[in-house]
C-alpha cells in the first residue's frame, strides 16, 4: 500500500521523520542548534495557608537573553500551578498537555484536580523519555488533601517538601530558604521570603534575571502577581531616542490596499422569477 | 559551522502604533558563496498575518508549505482566516512535534488581531514561543539585531516612523554580519493597507 501523498495532520506525540536527516547532517560536522533555555530560578514554600510559587522571568538561548520578560509560572488547573526550568518548549509542552489532561479528567470525575494527578501525569510523561524532554519542575497546588508542594526531575523522579528550589539559581535560592524557612508562616512573610529567594538568583546566577514573578495559592483561591518585584529596570534609555533625519534608500514601493470582506445583510430582496 | 550558519538570515518584527513592521535581508548562501540576491525570507499567510523563516531555506520553504496547507484546511473549516495567536500555536505546535528531529528554522510571526492590536511572535527551532511587545528577531544576525533594536525602539510609533526605525536597525546589524545582507525587505502593516518597500544595502 503506497504512502499517501496528501499530509493529513498527525494523532499526535511526536514525529521522528526528519532524525535520519539531522544524523547526517551531524555526521557531515553539523552542529544541531542550540535551544532556548531559561536559565532560571524557580522556588515553592509551603505557607500555613497554602502555596507560595516564585520564579525569575529570564529566557536565554545560548549566552544572549532573548526574553527579558517570560512566564514561567505555568497554569495546570484553577487549583495548581507548575514553574518550569529547562528547556522552554519541553516545559510550555508538557504542561499543557498536563493542563489539558487534568481539564478532561475534571469533566470525567467532576471534582475538583488533585495535586497528585498532576503529579503523576507529569512524571509518567518525563520517564517514558528518559529525560529527554528535558524539562525541570516545581509543582504546587491546594486540593481537598490539603496544601501540596513537589519537584520533578527531567528524568521523572520526584520530591515532597516543604520548601523546594530548582534550575540553575537553585543553590542561591536554596540557600536563603534553609537560612530563614520555618513552618507556619503567614502570607506576607512568605511572599517576602519567596521575593528574596528570587531575587538571590537574579543577581548571584547568571542564568536567571529580570524580575520576579510570584503564585499564591490558597484553599478557594489563588493570585497570580506578575512581575512583583521588578528590581531591574532600564533606565539607560534616552528620552529622545533616535530619530532619522537621512531616511534610507528605498529602492522598490508596493502598496497593497487592504480589501474590505464582504458584509453580509440579512433579510435583502427575495429573488424575482 | 552551525546549521543556521549554512544560508544565513536576519529577520526583525515591532510593534507600533496600531501597525507592526516585519523585515528581512535578501542575501541567500551557501556558506560562504552567495547564490542569490533577491531571496523572500517573508511570506503571508494572510491578510493580516505574515511569517518570516529564518534558517535552513531548504526547511524553510518546506515548513511554510505545510502550514500554508494546515492554514487552507483551517479556511475551509472555520469559514474565516487564523487570528495571529492562533497561528502562532499552530506553528509551535508543528516545531514540537519535530522535537528529537526538528526543523532547523526559527519563525518569526507578525500579525493584527482582534481590534488591530498588533502581535508579534517568535520561537527557537522547537517551537518556544517567546510573545514581546516590542520586537522579536531572529537569523544569523541576532545578536547584533538585539543590539540595535534595543537603543532604537520606542514605543508607539507612527507608520513612517516605525519604517526607518526597522529600516535603520536591520541594516546596520546585517552590515555587521558575514552571511546576510543585500538589502532589505521591510512589510509595514496597518488596518488599511500593506506597504511592502525594497532597501538599497552594502552589496557585500
Amino acid at each position: 500500500m503506497s504512502k499517501s501523498v496528501i499530509e493529513m495532520p498527525p494523532k499526535g506525540g511526536f514525529s521522528f521523520d526528519l532524525c535520519k536527516r539531522n544524523e547526517m547532517l551531524a555526521k557531515k560536522g553539523v552542529s544541531p542548534p542550540s535551544f532556548r533555555k531559561t536559565g532560571t530560578t524557580i522556588v515553592g514554600l509551603i505557607f500555613q495557608d497554602g502555596v507560595i510559587l516564585g520564579a525569575d522571568t529570564r529566557a536565554t538561548e545560548g549566552p544572549i537573553v532573548c526574553d527579558k520578560n517570560c512566564e514561567k509560572i505555568h497554569y495546570m488547573a484553577p487549583n495548581i500551578y507548575c514553574c518550569g526550568a529547562g528547556t522552554a518548549a519541553d516545559t510550555e509542552a508538557v504542561t499543557d498537555m498536563v493542563s489539558s489532561q487534568l481539564q478532561l479528567h475534571r469533566y470525567h470525575t467532576g471534582r475538583e484536580s488533585r495535586v497528585v494527578t498532576a503529579l503523576t501525569l507529569l512524571k509518567r510523561h518525563l520517564f517514558n523519555y528518559q529525560g529527554y524532554v528535558s524539562a525541570a519542575l516545581v509543582l504546587g497546588g491546594v486540593d481537598v488533601t490539603g496544601p501540596h508542594l513537589h519537584t520533578i526531575y527531567p528524568h521523572g523522579s520526584t520530591d515532597t517538601l516543604p520548601f523546594a528550589t530548582m534550575g540553575s539559581g537553585s543553590l542561591a535560592a536554596m540557600a536563603v530558604f534553609e537560612s530563614k524557612y520555618k513552618e507556619g508562616l503567614t502570607r506576607d512573610e512568605g511572599i517576602k521570603l519567596v521575593t528574596e529567594a528570587i531575587c538571590s538568583g537574579i543577581f548571584n546566577d547568571l542564568g536567571s534575571g529580570s524580575n520576579v514573578d510570584i503564585c499564591v495559592i490558597t484553599k478557594g483561591a489563588k493570585e497570580y502577581l506578575r512581575n512583583h518585584l521588578q528590581p531591574n529596570p532600564r533606565t539607560y534609555t534616552s528620552s529622545k531616542g533616535y530619530s532619522f533625519p537621512k531616511k534610507t534608500e528605498v529602492l522598490l514601493t508596493k502598496i497593497t490596499p487592504l480589501k474590505e470582506k464582504v458584509e453580509i445583510i440579512e433579510g435583502g430582496d427575495a429573488m424575482e422569477e | 559551522m552551525s546549521i543556521f550558519e549554512y544560508n544565513g538570515s536576519a529577520l526583525v518584527a515591532m510593534v507600533g502604533k496600531n501597525c507592526f513592521a516585519i523585515a528581512s535581508d535578501r542575501r541567500l548562501g551557501v556558506q560562504l558563496q552567495t547564490i542569490a540576491t533577491d531571496f523572500q525570507r517573508i511570506s503571508k499567510i494572510h491578510d493580516r498575518v505574515f511569517l518570516g523563516l529564518s534558517g535552513l531555506a531548504t526547511d524553510a520553504q518546506t515548513l511554510y508549505q505545510r502550514l500554508v496547507f494546515r492554514h487552507k484546511l483551517y479556511q475551509l473549516r472555520e469559514e474565516r482566516d487564523m487570528k495571529p495567536e492562533t497561528f502562532a500555536n499552530l506553528v509551535s505546535a508543528i516545531l514540537y512535534e519535530k522535537r528529537f528531529g526538528p526543523y532547523f528554522c526559527q519563525p518569526v510571526i507578525a500579525g493584527l488581531g482582534d481590534e488591530d492590536k498588533p502581535f508579534i511572535c517568535t520561537m527557537d527551532s522547537i517551537g518556544a514561543k517567546e510573545l514581546a511587545k516590542d520586537f522579536v528577531v531572529a537569523g544569523t544576525a541576532s545578536e547584533s539585531l538585539y543590539g540595535a533594536c534595543e537603543s532604537m525602539f520606542k514605543e508607539d510609533m507612527e507608520p513612517e516612523e516605525l519604517f526607518e526605525t526597522v529600516s535603520q536597525a536591520l541594516l546596520s546589524s546585517v552590515d555587521r554580519d558575514c552571511l546576510s545582507g543585500w538589502g532589505g525587505h521591510v512589510y509595514v502593516v496597518t488596518p488599511t493597507e500593506v506597504k511592502e518597500r525594497i532597501l538599497k544595502g552594502r552589496m557585500d
